[in-house]
């Protein structure tokens, strides 16, 4: 099966389960959300699957092939890019170095130009600011850089880690339509993690629902919105 | 299970230890017994690298620079007063506490690479005072004489046991072994007590330890004055051992090779001190037997002895990291 | 003869001059320190010896191609191909060893010494414990202008020139090159370098094999003013890092200024106080820069806990 396959994760800190066995997929094109309090595990499942972590058990497979015990680097490569949480940019560099960081193993027949001149179409505000250091941009558009820069990294599977966090509502928005836009425009494959989970499961096909390392439900995004005895206990609205 | 000795009671071991160390000392040759000497040296040198760095976590490259300190104020103490060689000693160690105090300011606020460039920056500058100022005897450095064996030692009845005549050698021997016993015995005390407690905790965790009321810079000043005096005594002794204070013993060589000899007995490991002196003391002599097995030249038997110390560092650096710790029962 | 108050005119710009040539070597190992510490965040007390290294075998070179300067080529690249190796077999194993545990600080650090130690015995092994004249086809002999003769000689303007040269290669590879770039970006943030596909481990193996060719090229310069020895450099070693402190020990350029203000500052010593307090000077200057501008001159402020 292509697509991502993940089968009975586990991940620990020390003695401290942080995922305890999860299983999921996400099929080719497809935008699924894990959504979950602080603490359920969701940035250790995006950092397990990234390469950053290493994993206590499981497999997780991209397009038929393991992706367990490769450097982060090289998953990067092959396609798998990952925004941390908490707006992943290199403060010391400028906004442009920042871009051409993900560009640079590239060879110049890939055309990281074109796709440069696209990221900065999607994020304008970028653009003004290329000279500038990176630190000096505000919280919403070091979110747009860094996925500005994974973009250029050419993924075919995007995990995205909360990218709403500390950011006013209206940023939110405009990073999240992003994210929808790109998706189809680009034909990505995304894994966003939120706790905002109203903006996620709005732009998401699908959604899980994590708590405690676990997986307590998944469905459609629009039933999950729907359903009740999700949205009191898990979605907190 | 373990018992839990208590100190009086360890105090009583370690002076049967001392006794059973001294009297063996009529039954073997006067190199032998000059190398013990030597050992007894390098453990108190190492106990004092062993509290600062395996207790407190701050890593001192400067230490043979210390011990020059000690060296130099017990000569010149022992020389100009007259005292006896115990309260040369004593002053040697004394001096190496003020330079620790002070020192210890400096290094309170520092940290990591900071502190092991600074240490570093002190163990080459301190040895190169010697040579500017005339009290302290240039290159040639001055002469630490304490005579003759006095006859209530050569006479007493230990002096009896086995065979050999009463070098000087020898006694050196009798007073270095009680002073690194003493040392470790009163060492043990500090790092189980309230101070070695703190110490554990600023290592562990400076900010909680800071949290709980530990004053993390006035300990870091008391982990150096403390380490720094027993380093200045280990000075003053090594000075009394060969006879003088120069520079050329306290040179960037030493602070590293004690560094090593912490290493090489698990840092933070007391005991373990013992066996890494031993192999300091050890390795000059049989690399330079192999040196000589080998028809070595010159070039072999000065630069082997640092080459397997040095492997030996690197080696055990990378194969145990955090120190030959011998796990102890609960 | 110009005098201002009554001391020589004469006399200050040649210690001036002095200072700036042994101010560029301090620079020179300041800038290996800086670039190591950027890369693996450590601080190479090895890099002493390995200088030591590569200029001896610089001199062996120099028995076979009769010319110093294509020896002192030969000498920087084994400096870096050093570099890279210690990165590579010893530090690179060590740090995955100790990740997070109480040793982390600590172990690294001693590893290096360990290297300095190893480096100086075995080439003690191999050259001996003499010195060892290195040769500059350079005069050694001071500039003369009309009647008077100054200490600064063509062998010190070419350190101070070379100095110079190392300084902007680096500096044009750090700023407009997307190797710079890449070693920029792992130095400051490893984890983000390498989800943006930078491969950081053979970048810091870069960072350290350039460290070794700024450091082999400080001891092939400096060396033919002196002589050659196993521990010829390690004063240089202290030197160097006193000079990166001054400059922030982060920052190139810092390097760069740090060790000529410390060379300045040792030549004044030298000449007007004398040459036995000059690295107790240079203690006194580290611990008064550590303590009153912990940054370094060049640095942001903010504590100095590594």
């Amino acid at each position: 099966m292509s697509g991502l396959v993940v089968r009975d994760l586990q991940v620990a800190y020390g003695a401290v389960a942080a995922i305890r066995g999860v299983s999921f997929e996400v099929t080719p094109g497809e935008l699924v959300t894990i959504i979950g309090a602080n603490g359920a595990g969701k940035s250790s499942l995006l950092r397990a699957l990234s390469g950053l972590i290493p994993v206590a058990g499981g497999s997780a497979m991209w397009n038929e092939l393991s992706i367990f015990g490769y450097k982060p680097e090289n998953l990067v490569r092959a396609g798998i890019v990952h925004v941390a949480e908490g707006k992943s940019v290199i403060p010391e560099l400028t906004v442009e170095e920042n871009l051409d960081l993900g560009g640079i193993w590239q060879k110049k027949s890939a055309g990281v130009d074109a796709i440069k001149a696209e990221v900065l179409q999607l994020f304008p505000r970028l653009g003004e600011r290329l000279g500038q250091r990176a630190d000096t941009l505000s919280g919403g558009e070091r979110q747009m850089l860094a996925i500005g820069r994974a973009l250029i990294c050419k993924p075919k599977l995007l995990l995205l880690d909360e990218p709403s966090l500390g950011l006013a509502p209206l940023v939110i928005e405009e990073i999240f339509s992003a994210i929808a836009r790109l998706r189809t425009s680009l034909g990505l494959t995304v894994l966003l993690v939120e706790q905002n989970a109203l903006s996620a499961l709005a732009i998401a096909d699908r959604g899980i629902i994590f708590n405690l390392g676990e997986v307590v439900a998944s469905g459609k995004a629009s039933e999950l919105l729907a359903d009740p005895v999700l949205r009191a206990s898990y979605l907190g609205y | 299970m373990h018992k839990r000795i208590s100190s009086l009671a360890r105090l009583g071991i370690f002076a049967a230890i001392g006794l059973v160390l001294i009297a063996l000392s009529g039954f073997v040759d006067e190199l032998r017994v000059y190398q013990g000497a030597e050992v007894a040296v390098y453990v108190v040198a190492i106990a004092s690298i062993t509290l600062l760095t395996g207790y407190s976590g701050q890593l001192s490259l400067g230490h043979g620079a210390i011990m020059a300190i000690g060296a130099y104020a017990a000569t010149l103490a022992f020389n100009g007063w007259h005292i006896p060689w115990m309260a040369a000693l004593a002053v040697g160690a004394l001096a190496g506490a003020v330079a620790g105090y002070i020192l210890g300011f400096a290094a309170a606020r520092l940290s990591g690479p900071y502190l092991a460039g600074t240490t570093l920056a002190l163990a080459v500058g301190i040895p190169s005072l010697a040579n500017q100022f005339h009290v302290l005897g240039g290159e040639q450095g001055l002469t630490f004489d304490i005579g003759d064996v006095p006859t209530w030692a050569s006479h007493s009845w230990l002096a009896k046991i086995g065979h050999g005549d009463f070098t000087t050698y020898k006694w050196f021997y009798w007073i270095t072994v009680p002073i690194a016993l003493a040392t470790i015995w009163v060492v043990r005390n500090i790092l189980t007590g309230p101070i070695g407690r703190r110490f554990k905790a600023m290592r562990s965790n400076p900010t909680a330890a800071s949290l709980i009321g530990i004053r993390v810079s006035s300990t870091k000043v008391a982990a150096f004055t403390y380490s720094s005096s027993l380093a200045g005594l280990a000075g003053a002794m090594l000075a009394m051992i060969l006879g003088l204070s120069a520079p050329l013993v306290f040179t960037l060589t030493l602070s590293f090779t004690l560094v090593t000899g912490a290493v090489l007995s698990g840092v933070s490991n007391l005991y373990g001190g013992i066996i890494g002196a031993m192999v300091l003391v050890a390795i000059p002599e049989l690399s330079a037997s192999v040196a000589t097995h080998l028809g070595g030249s010159e070039k072999v038997t000065a630069n082997l002895p640092g080459v397997v110390t040095s492997l030996l560092l690197i080696l055990t650096v990378l194969i145990l990291p955090n120190g030959a710790r011998v796990r102890r029962s609960k | 003869m110009l005098h201002i108050w009554g001391i020589e005119m004469k006399t200050i710009l040649e210690t001036l001059l002095i200072g700036v040539s042994s101010g560029s070597i301090y620079s020179l190992m300041a800038l290996a320190l800086v670039l190591v510490w950027r890369s693996t965040r450590v601080v190479n007390f090895a890099q002493a010896g390995q200088a030591i290294i590569s200029t001896y075998i610089g001199y062996e070179s120099m028995k076979h191609l009769h010319s110093y300067w294509y020896s002192v080529l030969v000498a920087i690249v084994a400096g870096a191909i050093l570099g890279a190796a210690v990165e590579a077999f010893v530090m690179r194993p060590l740090a995955k060893r100790v990740r997070g545990s109480a040793a982390a600080d600590i172990a690294p650090v001693i590893a290096t010494l360990g290297i300095l130690g190893l480096i100086r015995g075995v080439a003690g092994l191999i050259w001996g414990n003499t010195f060892v004249q290195y040769t500059s086809p350079l005069s050694g002999k001071g500039y003369t202008f009309g009647s008077t003769t100054i200490q600064f000689s063509p062998q010190n303007a070419a350190i101070v020139i070379g100095a110079a040269l190392v300084m902007a290669a680096f500096a044009i590879i750090f700023n407009f090159t997307k190797l710079g770039l890449a070693l920029r970006a792992s130095s400051f943030q490893p984890e983000i370098s390498r989800l943006a596909g930078i491969r950081v481990d053979r970048i810091r193996v870069i960072g350290w094999a350039c460290a070794g060719a700024a450091g082999a090229v400080a001891g092939a310069l400096v060396t033919p003013t002196a002589y050659l020895s196993p521990n010829s450099l390690d004063l240089l070693l202290v030197s160097g890092f006193v000079a990166a402190v001054i400059g922030g020990l982060d920052s190139l350029v810092g390097a760069g200024i740090g060790g000529v203000v410390l060379g300045i500052g040792f030549a004044f010593i030298l000449q007007y106080i004398g040459a036995s307090v000059t690295f107790l000077a240079a203690f006194i200057i580290l611990i008064f820069v550590l303590l009153v501008k912990p940054a370094g001159i060049m640095g942001k402020s903010g504590g100095r806990s590594a």
